[in-house]
């Protein structure tokens, strides 16, 4: 074993991780504000991350084909695919709702999710579908940007992307206003009390379902916006990449605590570092034996002995089970 | 009487259209519809089994001679029927969502490729492929290793709350998927991504074609799972597993034993996978992790909901339902828009030459899947064929 490389590597692994779990904390707000409200996986979610993505990708080429891609500040290209990123997936999300769950509500507890697990599949294909009618591609690419790919060298082995920092910017921010927004405003305390009990929060006038979409439109955005962040910091996407980022996020959620919002971003996080030293040191320590590709083991693993053994995960479970 | 004439009528007719237009989909799906009528008419029983036996087989390998793919088609429809009504003991009976179910379809189908092919020696040594004979006990040793998947992979996840554990279950078949693409090291096991080949068929007696001893092969395991899943759904077992579906507490308190009962639904559920993906491996004769995906697995969800949770005929008729439009009108659909697209046809001013050369409809068998998955669930959760206790909790909005 190699000791110097194993600790020489070990910042740069610690940044990947960062990323990633950050990442996986945005799309995993998604899930934990829905179940929060409604208790129910929005299995849905992942596809809702990736349609963020499409529309980034999509704006970034169309911007490209304009010519505006190389004369608008940069700054300002991704503020401008970030909203529209996160508007299209908040759209969405609210739309899946009302047409898939909202009919479904009070149906066995089993139902809405074969729904919801539907609606991935179907949004799969959509997203396919539509992409072959209107590129005849559905393996797309992000634009590269020059200044967001610049590099600086901390160390000879370690060095930092911008569009790193800036991903790392940009979920931290999104995260402090969520924060904000669900404890300091009034809406905020009509989410939390519809999550407590939605009999009582209707008899105080809270109008539920205006709630329920609000949710599903806050959700769907921090997903959206997590495609977006996705695509700038990897570049490749297709319809079905969405699907792996939204089980580990699910699983993020799961171990912070599902319902449980800061429990989310914590989940997340750890588990982006957990899945990054995973990759980087198994095939490392057990002498190429095993390899990064043992790391979506690692995270399911991860999330089946987190419920089995700790099902409350990591902050405990705000919502309880219906009785 | 009028019902038992036309019944009668319907499948000699459908099958004579099939024979002289051995091309048309449309026509071999008129054959397989006349099986519904005979099933769904009011006619004496011994008059349907009659038919229904005359038509899968002696009709159906007769087909097979004009259009071999529509044994193909039989074939795979049967394999489907089994999975789904294995599934359907565990969704449709005990309520319990499992979203992994084709792990143990692999695992039967890997036990068989393993050793019933050369890849056994870079383990063992050498004495590889076994004979093909084994074939027939790696059946029950399919059956084995899939109730024992089951009842692991159950011991541990059972506590859980339904869709906790539809997620964990989704985990864990992700989990043999990655184990069959990288398990070619240290150990050789699966050979990752490349697969296994060739997989030995087993002997066939009197020299009866493959293609027809497998279809007679599947036709009897399905046969027998229907038997055995008609026995367990009125047997005590099977009024334990709809009692925990209805009400865990109250079953509980009535004495069923939960963990005991969730674990047999399990096994059983997961033993017809296991024989199944036996036969499957030796059919195929080549196997490789893509045959064993997440999209499988809701591929035979969509089935067993199409038909309706906890219904055999409709698991029947959910799995042919799904299997032919995958197999033959989606393909069918994709051949002839190509057609249309060669041949430069205008369709309202517009050249469907120009159509995007990605736009494959053969594709799309997500957006079925997903599909049916939300509109049954929407407007029909009960199924198409449903069971009568089912239709009541259900049907009613």
């Amino acid at each position: 074993m190699d000791l110097p490389l194993l600790v020489g590597i070990f910042p740069q692994v610690f940044l990947d991780g960062l990323i990633l779990g950050f990442m996986y904390a945005l799309i995993a707000l998604g899930y934990t504000m829905v179940y929060g409200v409604l208790e129910f996986i929005n299995f849905a979610h992942s596809e809702i991350f990736i349609v963020g993505a499409f529309v980034g990708v999509e704006i970034l080429l169309g911007m490209r084909a304009a010519g505006w891609l190389e004369a608008l500040p940069w700054p300002l290209v991704l503020l401008l695919i970030l909203v529209a990123g996160m508007a299209g997936a908040g759209l969405l999300a609210v739309s899946v709702e009302r047409i898939a769950y909202r009919p479904l509500r009070g149906a066995p507890r089993l139902i809405p999710l074969i729904s919801a697990i539907g609606v991935s599949f179907f949004l799969q294909d959509l997203i396919r579908l539509v992409e072959s009618i209107w590129r005849n591609a559905f393996n797309l690419v992000y634009p590269t940007m020059d200044a967001l790919n610049h590099r600086f060298e901390l160390t000879e082995t370690i060095d930092v992307s911008v569009k790193s920092l800036v991903v790392i910017a940009a979920a931290l921010a999104m995260l402090w206003a969520l924060h904000a927004l669900v404890n300091r405003t009034k809406i905020g305390t009509a989410i939390r009390a519809v999550a407590e009990d939605q009999a009582a929060a209707s008899l105080m006038g809270i109008d539920v379902n205006r709630i329920i979409s609000l949710t599903f439109l806050i959700g769907g955005a921090m997903g959206g916006a997590a495609g977006v962040l996705f695509g700038v910091q990897y570049g490749l996407i297709n319809p079905y990449s969405g699907f792996i980022p939204g089980l580990k996020a699910f699983t993020a959620a799961v171990l912070g605590g599902i319902g449980n919002i800061p429990g989310a971003m914590i989940g997340g996080v750890v588990l982006g570092l957990l899945e990054a030293f995973a990759a980087s040191y198994l095939s490392l320590l057990t002498g190429g034996a095993f390899g990064a590709e043992y790391k979506d083991i690692f995270a399911f693993s991860v999330l089946i002995l987190i419920l089995i053994f700790r099902p409350k995960g990591l902050l405990g479970e705000i919502v309880r089970e219906r009785a | 009487m009028i019902q038992a004439a036309l019944a009668t009528g319907l499948v000699g007719l459908s099958a004579w259209a099939v024979a002289t237009f051995p091309r048309s989909v449309v026509v071999f799906l008129l054959f397989q519809g006349s099986l519904l009528f005979v099933y769904l008419a009011r006619i004496p029983r011994w008059l349907r089994t009659a038919l229904l036996a005359l038509a899968l087989l002696v009709l159906m390998p007769v087909l097979g001679h004009f259009n071999g793919y529509y044994l193909e088609i039989a074939t795979q429809v049967g394999i489907f029927v089994a999975l789904a009504l294995g599934l359907n003991i565990v969704v449709g009976l005990a309520g319990l969502l499992d979203l992994g179910y084709v792990a143990f379809f692999a695992v039967g189908a890997y036990s068989w490729a393993i050793f019933g092919s050369p890849h056994a020696n870079i383990m063992f040594g050498g004495g590889f492929p076994l004979a093909p004979g084994w074939f027939y006990a790696f059946l029950l040793v399919g059956l084995l290793l899939g109730a024992g998947t089951g009842v692991l992979l159950g011991l541990p996840v059972l506590r859980l709350r339904g869709d906790y554990l539809a997620i964990v279950t989704l985990g864990f078949g992700e989990v043999i998927r990655v184990l069959a693409n990288n398990l070619d090291k240290p150990v050789n096991i699966t050979n990752g991504p490349k697969g296994i080949t060739p997989i030995s068929r087993p002997p066939v007696p009197f020299d009866v074609p493959y293609a027809e001893a497998f279809y007679f092969l599947v036709l009897l395991i399905v046969v027998v799972v229907v038997l055995v899943n008609r026995r367990l759904e009125d047997s005590h077992v099977g009024r334990a597993w709809e009692a925990i579906r209805e009400d865990e507490l109250a079953a509980q308190a009535m004495g069923v034993p939960l963990v005991r009962s969730k674990l047999l639904a399990f096994g059983c559920g997961a033993s017809f996978a296991g024989i199944m993906g036996v036969v499957f491996s030796a059919k195929q004769v080549f196997i490789n992790p893509e045959s064993f995906t997440f999209l499988e697995s809701i591929g035979v969800l969509a089935m067993v909901i199409l038909g309706g949770m906890g219904s055999i005929p409709g698991a029947v008729v959910g799995a042919t339902v799904v299997t032919v439009l995958n197999l033959q009108v989606l393909k069918g659909f994709s051949l002839w828009l190509n057609e249309l697209k060669n041949a430069g046809v205008v369709v309202l001013g517009y050249n469907l030459a120009d159509l995007p050369t990605q736009l494959e409809p053969a594709k799309y068998e997500r957006m079925i899947f997903g599909a049916i998955l939300v509109l049954m669930m929407i407007f029909r959760p009960q199924g198409i064929l449903p069971v009568r206790r089912r239709a009541r909790e259900l049907g009613t909005p």
